[in-house]
């Protein structure tokens, strides 16, 4: 394998501490990346200590979705731990559901994978404000529409028909959190611009660079994907 | 009419027959036992569409095929919203719920034109639809019956949720059309939750965005069909409910909650089927 080759180590630190507010610009800054080769880093092999390698074919696949729900579990189970300042009774049951949920869903791929899965990854969470329900939600809403976008855009890449099956019952949970989320930040946005393109009513899928762009803001373990199936 | 005496005879010329409707001998047993509507007025619609499952629905696997099922799960809910927007409208007019209504109408059509366009000379016509089920549901048109609307609602999303799940894997051939179809499968997953917002703040307290065990809520029994199913607590040989981490017990109900199950193309057909004039 070549260097510069779909590399997502997403090195984008330097401003990791200013917040959820960047998310967008650091989106644009990874998508610039990858068509610029600006900020992919060199790396290739287990052996270079690049980080974690999610390993290549439907193994590949189901153990970056096992990072994201890793991610996600680890977020909720903290959210629960220390509810934000003044939350309702019906949001602290329905974050505890979405807690249960993504530790299924990571309890699952664990289990799944067995000796193939990934270690656990180590979380980021330095630019959540857990004691503040906007921060708190913002993440979520961000995590969840960003799960859904990975998993549908990693559909196509599985080749187990079963692996595809699995994947779609764990994306469509996924979206329903998303849409509750989006609607208690702002009620009627659940199927917004932003994530569903509103002349053909698809969703906006992303490709695992895309996904890990984002995520590795939030993941201190470094994830090399570049033996995923594209 | 003796169901059980016909059901014999057809057992004596197909010996088959049992083993394919099997999971609906149970509900023919049932149906001496409904009120008499069902029994009368609806029963040449059940045996119906009985017959039609056992012989005439089968998995198709041409691409073409598979969409033309999407197009008509697609049609029947494009068309169902567009006449609910129309008729709830004014009742509802400065509302969220009409807002949301009317996304939900403009999505659903959205769908409907991307599967015409992919489909092109290739797509089936839009069939004439009776979202009474012939008289088994109230008019969900008629302003008093509002509740009922959204009740509905919530079988087609969440019907719509599992068809296009169940049909994921027989598009595996074509990537592009895989990954479209699964990014309408999320868009229906968020009206489901949405929808299901919708209904516990109008009076359902209980219901949550998403789906519990293989409980249908404070909908009609004659949905239950939606539902069946999804109570899984074990998924691919790993089974969840009672499994202690991180100092979490996961409950039955939550590992149920966390993965929706696919419908078979039978299952979801022969819902869709009810609500085909």
């Amino acid at each position: 394998m070549t260097k510069n080759e779909a590399l997502f180590e997403n090195k984008i630190v330097a401003d990791r501490d200013s917040g959820f507010a960047n998310m967008t610009r650091r989106k644009f800054l990874n998508f610039a990346g990858a068509s610029t080769g600006l900020v992919l880093l060199a790396a290739c092999s287990k052996n270079d200590n690049n980080g974690v390698d999610l390993g290549s074919g439907d193994t590949g696949i189901l153990n970056y979705a096992y990072a994201l729900e890793q991610l996600e579990a680890a977020f909720y189970i903290q959210v629960v731990n220390s509810f934000y300042t003044g939350i309702s009774a019906d949001e602290r049951s329905l974050l505890t559901d979405i807690r249960d949920h993504e530790v299924a869903h990571r309890e699952f791929f664990k289990a799944a994978l067995g000796g193939s899965a990934i270690q656990a990854l180590e979380v980021d969470f330095s630019s959540i404000n857990f004691a503040d329900r906007t921060s708190v939600l913002g993440t979520a809403k961000a995590f969840e529409d960003l799960g859904v976008s990975a998993y549908n855009g990693a559909g196509p890449l599985l080749q187990s028909a079963a692996f595809l099956t699995l994947a779609g019952k764990i994306v469509s949970v996924e979206a329903r959190h998303a849409a509750l989320i989006r609607d208690r930040i702002s009620n009627g946005s659940f199927v917004a611009g932003d994530v569903v393109d509103l002349t053909t009513g698809l969703e906006k899928s992303r490709t695992p660079a895309q996904v890990l762009g984002i995520a590795g803001t939030y993941i201190k373990t470094q994830i090399n994907a570049s033996n995923l199936p594209s | 009419m003796n169901l059980q005496n016909i059901i014999k005879e057809i057992e004596t010329v197909d010996p088959e027959f049992h083993e394919r409707v099997s999971p609906r001998r149970e509900a023919i047993k049932n149906m001496t036992g409904f009120g008499k509507k069902l029994a009368l007025g609806a029963l040449p619609l059940a045996m119906g569409s009985l017959f039609t499952k056992a012989y005439g629905q089968t998995q198709p696997t041409a691409i073409n095929d598979v969409l033309n099922f999407a197009l008509t799960l697609e049609y029947l809910e494009a068309e169902f919203y567009t006449r609910g927007v129309a008729a709830h409208g004014a009742a509802l007019a400065g509302t969220p719920a009409i807002g949301a209504l009317t996304t939900i109408r403009n999505d659903e059509n959205n769908h409907v034109n991307f599967l015409k366009s992919v489909l092109a000379a290739a797509a089936v016509a839009k069939p004439n639809f009776d979202f009474t089920a012939k008289g088994t549901f109230p008019d969900p048109f008629n302003t008093a019956n509002y509740a009922v609307f959204l009740a509905l609602a919530q079988a087609f999303e969440d019907t719509g949720v599992r068809a296009y799940k169940g049909q994921a894997p027989f598009l595996m051939s074509n990537k592009t059309v895989l990954e479209a179809a699964l990014n309408i499968h999320s868009v229906e997953a968020r009206h489901a939750s949405h929808i299901r917002q919708m209904r516990k703040a109008n009076g359902d307290t209980t219901l949550k965005p998403w789906i519990t065990g293989n409980n249908r809520g404070a909908i009609p029994a004659a949905a239950q069909a939606v539902y069946n199913g999804e109570e899984l607590e074990t998924q691919a040989t790993v089974k969840l409910s009672g499994m202690v981490v991180d100092g979490i017990t996961l409950s039955a109900a939550a590992v149920t909650e966390a993965f929706d199950e696919p419908l078979s193309y039978k299952d979801a057909l022969d819902i869709a089927k009810l609500f085909i004039a």
